[in-house]
Parts: C-alpha cells; structure tokens; sequence
C-alpha cells in the first residue's frame, strides 16, 4: 500500500482515513481556509476530514457531522460561497468548492 | 333513544368560520353546538396559505375584510393565542410590463376602500426588497396586510370557544337535519341530537349539499392549488408575496420555510381527502420562485401537497340569510381566500343570528344570486384553473357576463 | 415493447433486472447511486486503495460476483446511476439527475428502493460522531474512512458485529458492542434462525472474532445516553444487572435492524399493512412481490430479508411481471426461489427476536429527548400534543400539531419512534396510530431543477 499520498496531515478531523487514494490530490476551501481533498471523495469526507462538524443546526443550534451517511436523513447538507446548497455525503469533492459550514448570509463563512 | 340537546345556534362545519361564529355567538351569550364531522380545523382552514390579505380583493369584499382585519389585530386579546400573527405586509409583483396597470389600477380601488396601498417600479422595489430579481417590473405593497399559521388558528379559536361554553362535537357527522318550524333537529352518526334557533351552515366543500336540502343549489366545486414546502433556510424575505400573473405565491415563515403556491388549480377529492399533485404543476412554479427571488434557487423543495378548497364560479363566497329557509344562515365557498375573512365572517353571522342584520352588507354574498338562470364566472375560472375544471364551470376562455 | 422501469440498483433490483434482460426485456434501472451493489455490495470510489477482500473476509466472493455480473448487464439495458427518482404519478418515474428532471413512462415498475436503519432516539443521538450502524459502514465501504478512532457499536442487530468485525480489519479500535437484547433471546430464536445456517454461522463467526480481538461485548443493557460536548465522548448504558456503566469513544455506531425505504411504494400507490412482528407498516405484497397495478416490489425496501433473500425476491417479481405480460419465462425455477425465501424470511422473524427493536424504552423517555432531529421536536412536545386532543389520535395529526416528520427527511428517521411514543401517551395499540402518509418529493428538490423532455 502506498503511502504518500495518505500522509497529509489532518488537523481536528472527526473522520479517519484508512485508505490511500491514486486520484489527484485537489484544493477546495472550508469556511475561507484552503485545504486538501482527494478526487473520489464525499464533499462530508472532504470537510470532515478537517472538521468536526458540517454545520450548526438551525433549530437546536448545535452543530451536526451527518448521520446515516447514505442520502436518507438530510442531516449533511452544507453551504456554498455562493448560496448553493449540496448533500454532503452523496456529492463529491471538486477543485475550488468554496464550503461554508454556516449560512453565508451569516456573514461568518470566512475564517 | 337520545334526549336532544337544545341550543340557540347549532354550527355544522368545525373550520375556521364555524369557529369564529361560535366564539362571538358565546361572547354574546347564546348558547352554540358545534358540529363537526371529523376534527376542528381540518381541511381548507388548516391548510389554506395562510395570507391575511386586503390587497387584491373584490371590491364588495373591502368593508367585509377590513372589519375582519381590525379583529385579527387584535386576536391576542380575543382569544389569548397568537398562532404565529404576523404583520407582514403583502407585495404583488408585476413580472411583465404589461402586468403594471393592473397593479395601480388595484392600488387605486383599494385606496377608494379605506386600503393604504404603496405603488413602486422594479428599481425601487429592488431597493426595497434586494432579493428581488430582475424581472420585476413593479410592485404594490400593503403594509397593513399579515399572515398567521393556519395550522394553528382554527384549534385555538374552538379552545377559546370551549371556554366560553361552546359545545363542541368532534367526530361527529351530521347526519340528518329536519326541520321543526321554527328551528330544526340535527341527528349525528355518533348519536347526540341537537335542536337549534339558528342553524348555521359552514361546512366548506360541503356546503352544498345542505344548501341543495334546503331547495337552494350552489354550483359549488372543490378545486385546489399545488403548494409547496422548502427546507428552512435563513429568514429574508419578509412580506408575503404574490405575482398578478397568478405564477407563484410565497411566504418565509419566521422557522425559514418558505411555502408556495402555484395555478392552475385542479380537481381535488373532498370525500377521499386525498389530493395528488401532478409534478408537472409544482416545476413550473418551483422554476418561477427562483427567477422572482434567486435567493431561494437553492432552498430545496421537501414537500408538495394540495389544498383542497371550495369554489364558486364567480370567485365570490355565499354568506348570509338563506333565501328559502328562516332561521338558517350559510357561510361557505370562500374560493380560496376565506382565512382573512374568518372573524369578520363570525361577527356577522353572529349579528344576523341574534339581530337579524348585519353591520356590514353581505349583499354581494348572497346565496340567492344563484337562482336566477345565469351566473357570472369569473376571468380567474379559465385563467388559474385547470381546462377540465373551466370547461366543467362553464369558462369557457372567455368571461361570461350576466345579461 | 413492454417498458419497465426498476428502481434501485441493489441486489434485488439487479436481480430483477437480469432475469427481466434474460428473457428479451431492456429495462432502465435507475439508481440513486454513482455505483451499482445498494449498501451490501457498495464499492469504493474510484481510486481508492480499499483492500475489500480483507475487509469483507468470507463476503468478498459475493461482492465480486455481483460485480462481475454487473459489469456485464449494466451495459446492455437502460442504466441510469446517479438519478434519484422522487415520484411516481400516473404510470411515470420523476427523476432527477444534475438539475435535469425527466419522465420515464413504465409499463411495469419494479421498486427494489432498499431500506435504511432503524433508530431509536437516545439522549445525545444528534451529537457529531453518532451515526447509523449502516452508515458507519457505507463510509468505510465507499471511501475507505472510519468515523473515528475509538468506536463503540450499540443497539440491537447483527449488523452490530459485522460492523465492528469489518471495523477491525480496517484497523480501527472498537471499544465495546453494547447489544441491548439478551443473550437469552438469542438462544431461544436459535431455532429460527437455524433456517438459514450458512448466514446464522456466518454471524456467529463474526461475534466469535470480535470476542476474539478483545472487544468487550456486554448484551441486554440498556442504553442510557452518548455523552460529549460539541462532539460525542462516551456512551453511557445500565448492564444487564442495572448497573451503570461508561465506556469512552470518539465516535458510535448505533441501530436496531432495519426499516425500508418505502416512500416511492406509497406515492405508487401501493396498500400497506401494519406487521406486529416487525412493528411497522410495510407495503402489502403477494408473495412473488405483486403489489398492484403495474408494480411490483423487491428486496430490502419491501420486507427486510439480507442481500440472498434480495436477489431472490427480485428475480420473483420480475418473473411475477412477465407473466403477468404474457411473456414465457425462463432462466428461473419459481418454486425452489420460494422455498428458500420462505426460509430466509423465517429467519428474519428469528433475527427480530433474537435483535429486538426496544418498544417500551421511549414510553420512559425524558421530555426534552429529541425525536425528530430534523424539526427539533421533542418527546414532551408529542405528549402536550397528545394530550390537548380529545378523541381518537394518530401519528399524521401528531404530526399536524408537533411538525414531527416535517423536516427535509420527511419522517424517515422519527416516524416509527414518535408512533410508538403517540401508542405509549395515548394507550393505544401501535397499529391503531396509523402511519405518515406520503409526499413526493421523496428527497429534497432543488427549484432550478428543470424539466427536459426525451421525446
């Protein structure tokens, strides 16, 4: 197995990878800060593989890391930059997605 | 064999208009039994848009609505609950050039009503209300104009009824109504009897059937517009919204969803209770939200549904005296706009039940314009309906005119 | 040309899809999915470097079976991955796929749509790091990553120890299998479960190399809470003789078995009936998988059964569809199918009792518990609303009053706890509060979707 690729530091991840990637390593941002993914990730992989969370909820005020992880709970739906809404565990990673894990209405998406 | 239960006034139909005739039937001390076939505040009223709207009425409507506006004003102080009242605000939008006139020309008919209505052009709307796109042409807005939670308003008027000593019969289908001159007799299937003064017929979509007992048939049809829900999103937008064209409604409710509304309407079951709506109907609609307000091109659409409504062909709803039948009243086919008129509605029949009369004229409602030959259909028949429900009513593509 | 249209590329809508190819059909199969196999084939994204064989131990063979096949059929009929159907209205499937919306006109429509886990509300259930047994293993399948480092499995199903076993051979730490139904349960349901032997000792050989690796396994406990702040941390449960106990994570796995995603079957138009056994309304089918009109269902998302009773359910309905179109069938030996799923549906039964899902702990709930973590509403807020209603009650005007269900997962993960919660406040059998009725869309639709017509 090689290693690398997979040895890229993951800073307040909750998810661990376990498996390196042959794809191309790409750039999107989180909140404003720049950081790493891999093509063939999860957009939830993606972020919380820098984060602990994928947003606050809108009710309860507490943040949310997805739950059933397959499409059916609607519990990981992240924020663009622009407005765009995405299901973070059924959508995959793109070079320069901009993630915000609040409203950008908010006015908090930059870090 | 059950003793009959006597009141002074017995209501059939739980919706909203029953409840608020109950609540003021009882703030005036008459005794009222309400009759209603399976639970307050479940059809139309429960799930109509939740608009408490001035702008945009028929002009017979305007001393109606705004005594209705005043007592939603104040329904705190009336019946102890808010239900999420709120003092939105209404804005039509016109989307075409050609839409413009139409607004000032109801800005102008509302001012001569006593509604303070404010015109403005697209940029100035835009100005006002930056979500706006671009192709809004103009604009009116009715400051005073609000929304509440349907969901909400008929159960707490029946609790505040309840209060007063309202009887209220849930689950209860009224099965047989004679009539004892003076008064009548209801029989239920879950078997209380009731015997009344005043029988007061609010039961919506099936309103008709009394009146037609009663020798007096309405071209009654239940119809209903697609509506939509969207996932909660942040609050922007703040009044409820309306196109001229008839394309798109919308409101964001303080949670963030925003619920829409979308023509033509079509066929609904009242009986079944059970609407389907095309996905074809709500696309079109889905697609106009976004141009009309791209801020919401991303709030997801989580849940459709129909309401299920009472309509009338001239788009007007009967109320007041029966004209064959002392003693009974009728208040029913509000054609989709009856949640504000809900109050005023109740204060009305409540003054005709114990005056005779009421203070505002109810003329224009009156169920007897329907048993002439011809009836007026309204424009809105063949343009916000589906074809089949037009070419049923008898609009044809173009409005008839009584002779 | 008989157009049918299958929705779900698991095993049973594979299945039913080869045997319809088979016999002369090319049906479209429309999947959710970037990749045919549903959850028990899933496969990892492209370009990721998941050693499957040592993940999967003795289900790897399937796994490539079902892939070779795959390889082969998808090619010939009418695939269409990554499009979710979202309705069913007047003989047609609604599907999305990019911002593209379509209209798949069917002559027969095969629903294989799978299910996903049941849950039970917990206090803590919403924390980060808390998620489905299912899931926890749909992100190690499909990506390759654990949801934490020190994980712990709770609940009840046999999900628990394959889970935690497939955990294990992906190196991660598993802190405890907290099973909330006795041991003793399990023994008794033995006979059952003996229907099927292949699977029962495939599970007990997953249970042993847990226990083998270290793992603590406590059974009939009772799950108190997960515990954390901002982010779960513990999980905190009574023993099997009440005792309380803790054990440290950074993240859990928890389910009790599983439900079917039915939402496409009710819009279809579908009957349902309520099933004591399993305690949820499942759509009503003949036992070739007829269900009506023109539709015939499949697999997970009609009667939970595992992925061999999948296959074979799936071969059934299609073999139901053509002959029910006066099409001569072959390729399928109808009555030695039925036999072995008459037997793997008795070890569901079996597996129901020895994996019980928890009836009677929401009736003790805390108020404030959340139970519908979409719309925030919680236990106490159902029983106000249970209580401020005279006469009889059920789970859609609960729902009217509460905004349970409302949320953008439309019920699927709050329904069958907040019915069982309305049953325990009002003193009415379970079946009596009914079921939410269904809505299209069946997952969120975005307003700049627009329509393109193929023709």
């Amino acid at each position: 197995m090689s290693e690398a690729k997979t040895s890229l530091p993951v800073a307040n991840g909750r998810v661990v990878r376990t498996a390196a990637r042959r794809s191309r390593v790409i750039e999107f941002k989180v909140d404003g800060e720049i950081v790493p993914a891999w093509i063939g990730d999860t957009l939830l992989v993606a972020v919380l593989s820098h984060r602990g969370a994928l947003s606050i909820h809108e009710f309860d005020g507490e943040p949310r890391a997805g739950f059933c992880l397959m499409g059916a709970c609607q519990d990981c739906w992240v924020w663009l930059e622009d407005g765009t809404r995405l299901r973070a565990c059924t959508t995959p990673v793109e070079p320069g997605l901009a993630v915000c894990t609040r409203p950008p209405t908010d006015g908090l998406c930059h870090a | 064999m059950t003793k009959p239960n006597r009141s002074d006034v017995a209501i059939i139909g739980g919706g909203l208009m029953g409840a608020w005739t109950a609540f003021f039937l009882r703030r005036n001390d008459r005794s009222v039994a309400l009759i209603e076939k399976g639970s307050v505040g479940e059809q139309s009223s429960g799930v109509n848009f939740g608009n408490i709207r001035l702008q945009g009425r028929h002009p017979s409507q305007f001393p109606l609505s705004l005594r209705s506006q005043a007592l939603w004003e104040d329904i705190e102080a009336l019946i102890g609950e808010r239900c999420e009242f709120a003092p939105t605000g209404h804005l039509y939008l016109a989307l075409a050039s050609e839409q413009v006139d139409k607004l000032v020309q109801g800005a102008h008919q509302a001012a001569v009503h006593g509604v303070e209505i404010e015109v403005l052009d697209g940029q100035a709307a835009r100005a006002r209300w930056p979500w706006l796109g671009s192709l809004v042409h103009g604009a009116s807005f009715s400051a005073r104009d609000a929304t509440a939670n349907p969901r909400l308003v008929t159960p707490a008027v029946v609790r505040a009824a309840k209060l007063l000593g309202a009887h209220v019969l849930e689950h209860a289908r009224a099965t047989k109504i004679e009539q004892l001159a003076p008064g009548f007799r209801i029989s239920t299937d879950r078997g209380p009897i009731i015997e009344c003064d005043t029988l007061v017929n609010c039961a919506g979509a099936w309103g008709a059937e009394i009146a037609a007992q009663f020798g007096e048939p309405v071209p009654l049809f239940a119809a209903g517009p697609p509506q939509f829900v969207t996932e909660p999103i942040p609050c922007i937008i703040s009044p409820s919204v309306q196109s001229v064209d008839g394309t798109v409604i919308f409101r964001q409710v303080a949670r963030g969803n925003v619920i829409v509304a979308g023509f033509p309407r079509g066929p609904t079951d009242p009986i079944a209770n059970r609407a389907p709506v095309p996905p074809a109907k709500i696309i079109a609609t889905m697609n106009r939200l976004a141009e009309v307000a791209p801020v919401l091109a991303s709030a997801h659409v989580i849940r459709v549904w129909s309401g299920i409504e009472g309509y009338l062909p001239d788009m007007l709803p009967v109320i007041g005296r029966s004209g064959t039948t002392p003693g009974l009243l009728h208040a029913f086919g509000f054609c989709g706009h009856g949640f504000q008129l809900g109050p005023g509605v109740g204060l009305c029949l409540t003054e005709l039940a114990i005056e005779g009369a009421s203070r505002i004229s109810l003329d224009a409602f009156s169920i007897t314009r329907f048993s002439g030959s011809a009836t007026t259909v309204d424009e809105k028949i063949s343009k916000e309906f589906d074809a089949a429900i037009a070419a049923r009513t008898g609009g044809s593509r173009i409005a008839v005119d009584r002779e | 040309m008989h157009k049918v249209v299958i929705v779900g590329a698991g095993p049973a809508g594979f299945a039913a899809a080869e045997l319809l190819h088979v016999n002369g059909l090319i049906p479209t199969l429309v999947d959710e999915a970037a990749t045919a196999g549903g959850q028990i084939y899933r496969r990892p994204a492209p370009d990721i470097e998941l050693d499957m064989r040592r993940l999967l131990g003795r289900g790897h063979r399937r796994y490539q079976r079902f892939h070779a096949r795959a390889g082969h059929l998808l090619a010939q009929i009418d695939y269409r991955p990554q499009t979710t159907a979202w309705a069913i209205f007047a003989d047609r499937v609604w599907t999305l796929r990019d911002q593209i919306i379509e209209q798949v006109p069917f002559d027969a429509l095969v629903l294989a749509t799978g299910a996903t886990d049941r849950t039970v509300p917990i206090p803590g259930w919403t924390l980060p790091g808390v998620v489905t047994l299912g899931g926890a293993q749909a992100l190690l399948k499909g990506q390759g990553a654990l949801i934490g480092r020190r994980v712990v499995f709770c609940g009840s199903s046999p999900l628990l120890y394959l889970a935690a076993k497939q955990f294990l051979a992906a190196g991660a730490t598993v802190g405890a299998i907290l099973d909330t139904t006795p041991f003793a349960a399990k023994v008794a349901a033995a006979p059952d479960l003996l229907r099927a032997p292949e699977v029962f000792a495939d599970g007990l050989k997953s249970m042993a190399r847990v226990r083998g690796a270290g793992v603590p396994i406590h059974h009939g406990v009772r799950l108190e809470s997960f515990e954390g702040d901002g982010e779960v941390s513990a999980v905190r449960y009574l023993d099997r003789k009440g005792r309380a106990k803790s054990v440290d994570c950074d993240a859990v796995a928890f389910g009790f078995g599983l439900k079917p995603e039915a939402q496409l079957a009710d819009l279809a138009g579908v009957p349902f009936r309520y099933d004591p056994t399993f305690r949820q309304w499942l759509p009503a089918t003949d036992g070739d998988g007829r269900a009506g009109r023109r539709t015939y269902l499949a697999g997970d998302g009609c009667m939970i059964g595992g992925a061999q009773a999948a296959e074979i359910s799936g071969s059934l309905a299609a073999a139901a569809l053509l002959q029910d179109a006066g099409t001569p069938t072959h390729g399928i030996d109808r009555s030695a199918l039925r036999r072995r799923l008459a037997r793997l549906h008795r070890f569901q039964h079996g597996l129901s009792r020895a994996f019980t899902w928890p009836a009677g702990t929401l009736a003790g709930a805390s108020d404030s518990l959340p139970i519908c973590r979409c719309e925030s509403v919680t236990a106490g807020e159902i029983r106000r609303a249970v209580g401020s209603v005279l006469g009889p009650i059920d789970i859609n005007r609960v729902k009217a009053l509460t905004r349970v269900g409302m949320g953008r997962c439309q019920g699927r993960f709050c329904a069958l706890p907040a019915a069982e919660l309305v049953a325990a406040a009002a003193a009415r059998p379970l079946e009596a509060v009914g079921r939410l009725r269904g809505q299209a869309p069946v997952k969120p639709l975005p307003p700049t979707a627009r329509v393109r017509d193929r023709s």
